[in-house]
């Protein structure tokens, strides 16, 4: 299993008495692509930064990629979020004033594989992959156009070549016609590279993309303890 | 590498602020820097400027005038001393050799000294430097003059030109020695001393152009002969000052002693190490005022980085939670906000000498011509590199305020 959560909440720790995701058991095999939907302040975001190790649950196991987040010191999740896990949200995915390549490279920095330094050839041949045109390279990620930018955003989610990605609402800013290309570039993406994909979203028109699609008011079970 | 080209990225980003306290910085770097700068080499220029005299006596003054225009050619002197004063305690037998000095005339602002040629064979600066000659040597003739290595510079002059003395020591006299021409026989070389600024001349040289005048002014319809000048009496009868060097050092404060209580003459005796160090106290308080000053002043440039960082970290909210999204530990972000502080120093550092830099190179010869200073343009010295490690820690540690700020941020996640 890529991902196995069991016993798992999650309040904030200023306010206890709120519990925010209530998970008994939610699990996805590897190299699956999964869509939640559920409305906005549904506790989506929540649960992505849980599955990422940004948050840490209150209670419960979270194990990604057979290994314990919830086990894990600060700095080891950063490092196992830097090597294994992709993140793609709905806007600011870049720092806008690095131009896409460096936005792609900087990425690397925080990976294991800094050690042997990523070289410039694969971040032009993931920025080609992902449609970037070439004199596109070295403009500010500002300058670029929001289809423009959510590609380099999944450009830099792959450098570090992740087992797992996790998309947040990445297309709600972009219009229909980038929609459909974006999503059929990150569906390709993934079963070409047996990525495990989560991808959350209010937009259930989007679920025609994958198999499995579940509803975030199934998997947390928030009425039971309320 | 990377960690840097983003440092610098995001700087450049917010220009106008940053070139702000940029600005700033560059100010108090200039400001810290240059008095800094400035009191050392002032203080190495002043101790270099008179070595190997024990003594210095001229009427009696307070000590501090009589070092300054005895030795540096600034002030005026209050009274002559009479010449057979002179002679008496310059054959005294616990006399090594005297110099005669006679100050009150100039040449183009450049102060005259009238004295002997023992001048040239005794008087010696920093580490008991002689004086040495790159032209021509010392002056034989009534009519000859040396000049000091800026005056020559200054006023291109050569070997075997003539110039014309003023009375009195303003820039620009009205009643000039124009009928008694003095032709150069001798340039010295540079000394970094007040020595450099000034034009020598004999004792009998200062007394023939004087010999017609009267309580300073000259006599109309008296105009005499070469011949008769020749032939006049030019001995002088008054001198300003002297130096004394001693047969033995012990004997310095007995001398001293003997002088000051001198019958005949009120005068009085003063050793140079003394009074230069007396003269250095009384800047001292000056100097140490203004370094604190410019220290604050870098100070507050400091806290004017940090205060501008510590706004900027606000915005940078959600560059901040990208960058802990793909991987970057907390402290990472500690480390980028003291890196961008650090970068403005530096720039700043190096802004602030350059400038510096220029500032002293165009205001060398007018410290040397008007206050006998003498000061490096070359920062590098080792107190000024002490000062900008100081300067570079001081900045870090302040930086450290916004750079907390940035860790605290980065270890909240919002959602």
């Amino acid at each position: 299993m890529a991902i196995e959560l069991s016993n798992v909440r999650f309040h904030y720790p200023d306010r206890p008495d709120q519990t925010v995701l209530n998970i008994p058991s939610w699990s996805l095999p590897g190299g699956e692509q999964a869509f939640i939907h559920g409305p906005s302040g549904g506790g989506k975001s929540t649960l992505l930064s849980l599955l990422s190790g940004l948050l840490m649950p209150s209670e419960g196991q979270v194990n990604i990629l057979g290994q314990r987040l919830d086990q894990m010191t600060n700095r080891q999740r950063d490092r196992f979020r830097a090597n294994h896990i992709g993140y793609v949200f709905q806007q600011f995915n870049l720092i806008p004033y690095l131009d896409a390549f460096d936005n792609t490279l900087l990425a690397s920095q925080f990976s294991q594989r800094k050690k042997t330094p990523v070289q410039h050839g694969e971040v032009k041949k993931l920025l080609t992959a992902l449609n970037i045109a070439e004199n596109d390279w070295h403009r500010p990620a500002r300058n670029l156009s929001i289809g423009q930018q959510q590609r380099v955003a999944i450009a830099r989610a792959l450098i570090n070549k992740p087992q797992l990605l996790i998309a947040d609402e990445p297309t709600s800013s972009l219009d229909p016609v980038n929609r459909d290309a974006f999503m059929a570039l990150l569906m390709q993406i993934a079963a070409d590279s047996h990525i495990t994909l989560v991808f959350v979203s209010h937009d259930l028109s989007l679920s025609t993309y994958f198999k499995r699609v579940e509803s975030l008011s199934v998997i947390n079970r928030m009425r039971g303890s309320a | 590498m990377m960690f840097g080209k983003l440092a610098l990225q995001s700087l450049l980003d917010r220009k106008g602020s940053v070139v702000l306290s940029l600005l700033a910085m560059t100010v108090s770097v200039f400001v810290l820097l240059g008095v800094d700068h400035i009191r050392h080499q002032a203080k190495e220029s002043f101790s270099n400027t008179i070595s190997g005299v024990d003594l210095i006596v001229g009427a009696r003054t307070g000590s501090l005038n009589l070092l300054l225009y005895s030795v540096f050619r600034m002030g005026s002197p209050t009274n002559n001393i009479r010449w057979e004063t002179y002679e008496t305690i310059a054959n005294s037998n616990k006399v090594k050799w005297a110099i005669p000095i006679s100050l009150g005339d100039s040449h183009k602002g450049f102060r005259v000294l009238g004295t002997t040629t023992d001048y040239f064979q005794h008087f010696s600066y920093g580490n008991q430097h002689r004086l040495a000659f790159t032209k021509g040597n010392a002056f034989d003739q009534v009519f000859d003059v040396v000049l000091g290595a800026e005056v020559a510079k200054k006023l291109g002059y050569h070997l075997g030109d003539k110039l014309i003395l003023a009375h009195g020591i303003a820039a620009t006299s009205f009643s000039m020695h124009e009928d008694r021409p003095f032709t150069v026989v001798g340039i010295l070389a540079a000394t970094g001393t007040p020595v450099d600024q000034t034009l020598h001349v004999s004792l009998q040289g200062i007394e023939a152009i004087h010999v017609d005048w009267q309580q300073g002014v000259k006599m109309p319809n008296t105009k005499l002969s070469q011949t008769a000048l020749e032939q006049a009496d030019l001995q002088p009868k008054s001198i300003t000052a002297f130096m004394l060097g001693l047969e033995s050092k012990m004997a310095t404060f007995r001398v001293q002693r003997d002088i000051n209580e001198y019958a005949r003459e009120p005068l009085l005796a003063i050793l140079p190490g003394v009074a230069l160090s007396e003269l250095w106290q009384m800047m001292g308080v000056l100097e140490n005022t203004l370094f604190l000053v410019s220290a604050l002043v870098f100070v507050a440039a400091c806290l004017g980085i940090s205060a501008m960082l510590l706004s900027s970290i606000r915005e940078r909210n959600r560059e901040i939670q990208l960058l802990r999204v793909i991987g970057a530990p907390p402290y990472f972000l500690f480390l980028l906000i003291e890196l961008e502080a650090l970068l403005i120093t530096l720039l700043s550092l190096a802004l602030g000498a350059g400038l510096l830099a220029v500032f002293l190179a165009l205001l060398q010869d007018y410290l040397v011509s008007h206050f006998g200073l003498h000061i490096e343009i070359n920062l590098f010295t080792e107190n000024s590199m002490y000062l900008i490690a100081a300067m570079i820690s001081a900045s870090a540690i302040v930086a450290v305020i916004p750079s907390l700020s940035g860790y605290r941020q980065a270890r909240v996640i919002k959602n």
